[in-house]
């Protein structure tokens, strides 16, 4: 079986514009979520389109397509991968998407009930939809391998690296996988609000006094390869393996917590079996930490469930908001990153742990090989990822 | 393999209802009536003419849900029931759900916007005069959950939104879960339900729907040379796919297979097509591959035919490329000819047509084909219905962004 490995690493977030920026202030603990028109929210501060997109195609998308643009040329850079050097079929692009352009959606909307029909943009018909960073990026990088578009909500980042390694498994050798959100217009945020999980006072994974999540914006794109294409190109770095992947579904309630942790405890062992490790063998978590006191208490008991030893677990979020399907793509980053530095960032803005879990209070130097990483999203959709150290003797033992 | 289909269609909101109306050959075009289109250039559409109540739904589910995840679950409830699936003896750990959608949720949510931003005054919008279920709205998800939750489906969900062929990408997805041993049963289909303002407003904006708004009846005519756009859209279809031990063990009645599905972008436009059909025909050539047929086994192509002259001429070109000489001898039909553009739920729509081609031995016409386009020169099935047995039925898509799919269906014999 064809082996899926990241090779590129493109990061737009509340933390960084760029993927050691990122890496520096998760690992300092700088918190970022600041207030805006009355709400608590991880904006992107200093992100301008103009710099990293073409202004042609800045007035036909939205901001949310900006961020992917952005960060899907950093992956490709970091990479030293250029998809025009290769068979246009050899390369697709997998992203999420939980909310769209939402943003140029609203301003549609706007101008159509405000003034009429005419006053909407010929760009409303190929901007908003969630296929349209999905698009463009195929576009703009001429690839013509098949694309895919996977919503999931907060679990949509990690179900894209999973499609994007079927795609790889079925014969295209690179895939341009993750995603990227922009939810803060003032439709999307009232529209968020309706979901009951917002908090007024900060995002606190597994703090004893979480409230809720704030919501925020940015992601990260990752370049996945099949390992032996990688190798043969000469990819110059491996940041790691995605070596398991499983998803379920709590199916219990359109809105409410399911009564167990069930399906997430399925979802983590059913990763690591795929990964063919053992619960022993991973070194550390990151954990999806939704900050709702019934969330964080079922995804503790899963935690405990599956590894039955004090795992490290950390959720640095705290400090950026919920991505919606850019959190899922950034974790992953964030993680392949604690790989490579041997040291895992602490909690983000946890003052009273809650839960009994090794909860990561200060980075910690840890060296390991294998890190698991689970994100969740309204409605009860379950995904874990398994990560590895990449070794090429692997790579000939798998034949 | 394919053990159930559900239809919500204009025209007839079960799958008997929209299987008579194909072979009838009867359109389901019409002026919209669910708003003033009077200002718009397109005024006509495929409308359904849907009571969800009546369909079955529960109070709550229709007041949390917009009309695209109605649609999705009505569709995967007569899927269900056809199919025979006693869920209650059925290991729900592996069953997934796979639900399209280019547009999710888009109705609800201008209507609301209209609510919170008091007719588009406010961009500072007030939460107090909005739906409490607007974050399902907003990420169209919801779909998918609503599915799983409905009938305890525990297998990995999603959304599939790639436009106009998130129908057949979400069960060509649904199709992989089960070649990956992901899933034993998958409810496969999609949903769109865009009749509304924001989306009518915006393809009048490009010129891209019909705007022979004092003929409704015949304003969608793909590969006539009088064709001047498509014609908007909306219903679901959803299909059991399901492995085929597991069929044969609870002794389902097989209707056909899913043989192959592939897809490909052609890296070239949003909106543009190029006319060689290149990539189009790249996916039709894998999927072929992938059921290890000859592309003279194809007795059946439901052609995307959206009734513009690019698509029409771009998917012709593609037919010739991929089949060769076989294009010429292969009968070929658009159903949006009669039911309309659904955007991302028309993919799942077609093929639910294509499985009941198989199973009644009948291929559906393209309807008000009168005078083909030069240019388009296949067997179109025109206007009439023809009793045809049906071994391989092949059906493609093309939407917004590049994206272009095919999927192969082959009648199932033991």
């Amino acid at each position: 079986m064809k082996r899926a490995v990241i090779t590129g690493i493109g990061v737009v977030a509340p933390s960084g514009l760029t993927t050691e920026d990122h890496w520096r202030s998760t690992l300092a603990g700088e918190q970022h979520v600041r207030e805006l028109d009355g709400r608590l929210v991880g904006q992107v501060p200093g992100f301008a389109a103009e710099g990293s997109v073409d202004p042609r195609l800045i007035i036909q998308t939205d901001r949310w397509t900006w961020m992917s643009l952005a960060a899907t040329r950093q992956a490709l850079d970091d990479a030293k991968y250029d998809p025009a050097a290769h068979d246009p079929y050899a390369t697709s692009v997998v992203l999420a998407s939980g909310s769209g352009g939402n943003e140029f959606g609203q301003r549609e909307i706007q101008a159509l009930w405000s003034k009429g029909r005419r006053a909407v943009t010929a760009y409303q018909s190929i901007a908003w939809f969630y296929a349209a960073s999905v698009g463009q990026t195929s576009i703009l990088h001429g690839t013509k391998g098949p694309n895919q578009v996977l919503v999931s909500e907060g679990a949509g980042g990690l179900d894209s690296l999973g499609a994007a390694r079927r795609v790889i498994r079925r014969g295209t050798p690179a895939v341009i996988a993750g995603g990227t959100e922009a939810p803060l217009s003032p439709y999307a945020l009232v529209c968020q609000s309706t979901s009951e999980r917002l908090s007024a006072t900060g995002y606190r994974p597994f703090d004893a006094d979480a409230d809720g999540h704030v919501p925020g914006e940015g992601g990260a794109v990752l370049i996945v390869e099949d390992a032996a294409a990688a190798a043969e190109r000469g990819a110059q770095q491996i940041y790691g393996e995605l070596a398991g992947y499983a998803a379920t579904h709590d199916a219990h309630h359109p809105e409410r917590p399911a009564p167990d942790c069930a399906q997430l405890v399925r979802a983590m062992r059913k990763a690591l079996a795929d990964a063919d490790v053992s619960p022993d063998d991973v070194g550390f978590v990151f954990a999806d930490g939704a900050a709702t006191p019934a969330l964080d208490a079922l995804e503790a008991q899963a935690i405990r469930e599956v590894f039955g030893r004090p795992v490290p677990v950390t959720a640095p979020q705290g400090h950026i908001g919920r991505l919606c399907s850019g959190g899922g793509a950034l974790t992953v980053a964030t993680a392949l990153l604690a790989l490579r530095d041997g040291i895992v960032p602490a909690v983000g803005n946890l003052a009273r742990p809650g839960h009994d879990l090794d909860l990561v209070r200060e980075p910690r130097q840890l060296a390991a090989d294998v890190v698991l990483v689970n994100a969740r999203g309204f409605g009860g959709f379950n995904s874990s990822i398994v990560l590895k150290r990449y070794r090429e003797e692997g790579l000939r033992d798998a034949g | 393999m394919v053990t159930g289909v559900g239809v919500v269609a204009p025209g007839g909101v079960t799958r008997a209802a929209f299987w008579d109306l194909l072979t009838a050959g009867r359109t389901a075009t019409r002026r919209i009536s669910f708003f003033d289109a009077a200002d718009f250039r397109s005024q006509i559409a495929a409308e359904c003419d849907f009571d969800p109540r009546a369909a079955g739904l529960t109070p709550q589910e229709i007041h949390r849900n917009d009309r695209f995840a109605q649609f999705t679950l009505v569709a995967a409830d007569e899927a269900l029931k056809e199919s025979g699936l006693d869920l209650r003896a059925t290991d729900r750990d592996n069953v997934a759900v796979s639900i399209g959608s280019a547009v999710g949720a888009t109705t609800r949510l201008e209507d609301e916007y209209v609510n919170v931003s008091d007719h588009g005054r406010n961009w500072h919008v007030d939460e107090r005069y909005g739906s409490r279920f607007l974050y399902q709205a907003l990420v169209p998800s919801s779909a998918a959950t609503e599915v799983a939750c409905r009938y305890g489906a525990h297998g990995p969900a999603a959304v599939i939104s790639t436009g106009c062929t998130s129908g057949l990408d979400a069960i060509g997805h649904g199709h992989q879960l089960i070649e990956d041993g992901e899933a034993d049963v998958v409810i496969a289909g999609a949903a769109d339900a865009p009749i509304s303002p924001i989306s009518m407003a915006c393809f009048d904006a490009i010129r891209a729907t019909s705007a022979r708004n004092d003929d409704p009846e015949h304003a969608s005519r793909p590969f006539d040379a009088t064709r001047d756009g498509f014609v908007m859209g909306e219903g679901a279809a959803v299909l059991i796919l399901e492995e085929f031990e597991h069929a044969r063990r609870r002794g389902a009645e097989i209707f056909c297979e899913v043989a192959g599905f592939a897809n490909r972008s052609n890296a070239f436009h949003m909106t543009g097509l190029r006319p060689d059909g290149l990539e189009m025909a790249e996916a039709i050539t894998d999927a072929l591959g992938q059921a290890r047929l000859d592309p003279t086994a194809v007795s059946y192509i439901n052609a995307h035919g959206s009734g513009t002259k690019q698509n029409d001429r771009h998917e012709t070109a593609a037919f010739k490329r991929s089949l060769g000489q076989h294009a010429y001898d292969v009968p070929v039909s658009s159903i949006k000819s009669m039911v309309g553009h659904s955007l991302g739920a028309i993919g799942a729509i077609e093929l639910a047509a294509c499985v009941l081609a198989i199973r009644y031995g009948v291929v559906p016409p393209t309807a008000n084909l009168e005078n083909k386009d030069p240019e388009c020169d296949l067997d179109y099935v025109p206007k009439n219905a023809r009793e045809q047995r049906v071994e391989v039925a092949l059906s493609v898509g093309s939407g917004f962004g590049g994206f272009q799919s095919a999927a192969v269906l082959r009648r199932w014999s033991s």
